[in-house]
């Protein structure tokens, strides 16, 4: 951040003055770099809400801002309460639930493996790991996060399913699993997100100054007190913060559950069904060729929009925790 | 713990059964240690997993390294290769560089050198962090709807660099905003002192001194990007097997191949998928290489 005066009054002559015009020059266009980032996001609003207008509205905001006239052809009550999504059917059908259920299903289920997992790791990492086992491991579970989600797709396809939930659920339940399943895009997900919660973690445990466990100590608790009754209490914002993190990724994560999860939007409890997520559905459209402005196409930008939202608010509401809840030591 | 003044001495020890605290210690040891070790595990799984595949893809599907690398892609599998999406994610990562670079570098040194401390940057300052959370296939569908359809581009090469440019913007802009504040003041005022402006001070001195940190950022960005998938699906890069010849024309990247094969049924496109993934996590392991070698080569000099 600029904390100097301005450099140059007093300074006159040719060479001085044309430096000083460059500088204000660069200043303009450097401003513009950053002005890009602003008008992504505008970009992105404008672009989403100008084509789910055309999906709900059958005019673009664009027109209807022109003064063209409208009737809504999908009613919102359709949309957010209809139990069947299929708006490329010969009988459409506007129901978001099926497949906002499924990226539901995928988050809490995702969840359920990597906080447990991720918050265990941190506090081992923070608290229990030696600095050998800590520099090994640490960069270890990095490598995790950095493979691309559409490796972690086939690993669902070619490994996790087939041969890891496969046989069990035949054996327990006498069921013939199929190239899908909800539980796969679960696991999957869950993994690939365990470092984002264990490293944030162990980054917000690492932070508790040494002060406050050797209080603990010093009143004879034990490294178990120490670790789930101090250090966990005292980094719980950035401990929340990397869980908000982890499920506003499962929200939007595309390739796995493509893979792992499948293409079928249905409401079911079986961890070993065929399901859709919002972005699954996002990916079959752009397998096909729906043509532009055709209710298919629009429906894209109307599920976009829904997602875009639901991650917009993870993550303001990540930005709140950690500033409501953030320990300031010093 | 009891403060109770009529407990006698005994009571005052056996309240606390250190037989279970301690039984109680190890367990957690055992359990926060097999959580860390299940990661580990499984990223264990999933390269041997891959590594089975790609061997045993080799060995009885009679993929030959040397024609999956010369050919293109094609709907039989046995003469299907990987040359036309190597080349397509090789100029993304090129466009992609050029597109976002400058940009993203130019961003941080006005948030970082110029930026007054007011609402507009703190907005800016927001929007980054909110960028960087937002769904990669929401890019797509922003190229998509803007460029593809929108100016009839068209599902070509350029609008899925535009895409990833996008993607990685933020991710470039925070890691030169970090490479700038680790250049000490002391460089900036002692080239001040000498009269120079602040535009020749950063580009002839503070920029020069934070390159490698910016270079290492920018590459970890593209290693990124190169196996970004859902935005180029987006953009429409599976409509081809075709060897893209430039900028203009269909594509199909690599990771957007691998996902071809991987949803086909037949056994042999899944060991071509895994083939694939080989050739792409190479080229990841390749760059994050190059990447630390920079930072490595380059980080004792400031």
């Amino acid at each position: 951040m600029s904390t100097d005066t301005d450099h140059g009054p007093g300074i006159t002559g040719g060479t001085a003055q044309s430096d000083l015009a460059a500088n204000r020059r660069a200043r303009r266009a450097l401003f513009g770099c950053a002005a890009v980032t602003v008008l992504t996001t505008l970009a992105i609003f404008f672009v989403l809400l100008d084509n789910a207008a055309s999906y709900f509205f059958g005019a673009r905001l664009t027109q209807m801002l022109l003064g063209a006239s409208t009737e809504q052809a999908i009613t919102f009550t359709e949309f957010f309460t209809g139990t069947r999504w299929a708006p490329d059917h010969a009988t459409p059908a506007h129901g978001v639930l099926p497949i906002v259920y499924g990226t539901l299903v995928i988050t809490v289920g995702a969840a359920f493996v990597s906080i447990p997992i991720g918050t265990a790791t941190a506090i081992y990492l923070s608290e229990y790991a030696s600095p050998g086992v800590r520099a090994k491991l640490k960069p270890t579970l990095e490598v995790l996060a950095g493979i691309p989600t559409i490796v972690y797709g086939y690993f669902a396809i070619a490994f996790i399913n087939p041969v890891l939930l496969g046989p069990i659920a035949d054996s327990l339940f006498g069921i013939n699993i199929g190239r899908y399943s909800m539980l796969s895009g679960m696991l999957v997900v869950g993994i690939m997100t365990i470092p984002m919660v264990s490293s944030i973690s162990e980054d917000a445990m690492s932070a508790v100054p040494d002060d406050l466990r050797n209080g603990a100590y010093a009143l004879g608790a034990t490294k178990f007190d120490v670790s789930t009754k101090i250090v966990l209490p005292a980094s719980i914002s950035g401990v929340f913060a990397s869980y908000i993190l982890a499920v506003s990724r499962a929200i939007g994560e595309t390739m796995a559950v493509t893979l792992a999860a499948g293409f079928n939007a249905n409401i079911t409890a079986n961890p070993f069904d065929e399901i859709m997520t919002m972005t699954a559905y996002m990916v079959s459209m752009a397998r096909g060729t729906s043509a532009v402005g055709t209710i298919e196409y629009q429906s894209l930008f109307a599920v976009g929009l829904f997602l875009f939202v639901m991650t917009l608010t993870m993550n303001l509401l990540n930005d709140w925790f950690k500033r409501r809840f953030q320990e300031e030591y010093r | 713990m009891s403060t109770d003044t009529e407990t006698d001495d005994e009571d005052l020890f056996t309240e606390i059964d250190l037989g279970w605290e301690h039984l109680k210690n190890r367990l957690f040891l055992w359990i926060i240690f097999a959580a860390s070790m299940f990661g580990v595990v499984m990223l264990a799984l999933l390269l041997f997993d891959v590594a089975t595949d790609f061997y045993v893809g080799m060995t009885e599907f009679n993929i030959s390294m040397s024609d999956f690398l010369t050919r293109d892609g094609s709907r039989r599998e046995e003469l299907s290769g990987f040359r036309g999406a190597i080349i397509a994610s090789i100029m993304l990562m090129v466009l992609t560089a050029i597109l976002s670079f400058f940009v993203g570098v130019g961003s941080a040194i006005y948030l970082e050198e110029y930026a007054p401390d007011n609402r507009v940057t703190r907005l800016i300052e927001a929007n980054l962090a909110n960028l960087a959370g937002v769904p990669s296939i929401v890019y797509g569908l922003l190229a998509l709807a803007a460029f593809v359809n929108g100016i009839g581009m068209g599902p070509i090469l350029l609008a899925g660099a535009i895409a990833l440019a996008l993607l990685v913007m933020p991710i470039i802009i925070v890691s030169t905003q970090e490479a700038l504040r680790a250049v000490p003041d002391g460089v900036r005022n002692g080239s001040y002192a000498t009269g120079a402006t602040k535009w020749q001070t950063i580009r002839k001195v503070v920029l020069p001194a934070a390159m490698p940190g910016i270079m290492t950022g920018t590459i970890l960005a593209l290693a990124r990007a190169i196996g970004e998938t859902a935005p180029l699906i987006m953009v429409g890069a599976l409509f081809t097997n075709r060897m893209p010849f430039g900028p203009l024309d269909r594509f199909s990247a690599m990771p957007t191949q691998i996902y071809n094969w991987a949803n086909e049924p037949s056994q042999h496109f899944i060991h071509l998928a895994a083939t694939g993934i080989v050739v792409l996590l190479a080229f990841m392991f390749a760059m994050n290489g190059i990447a630390i070698y920079l930072r490595n080569r380059y980080e004792t000099e400031v």
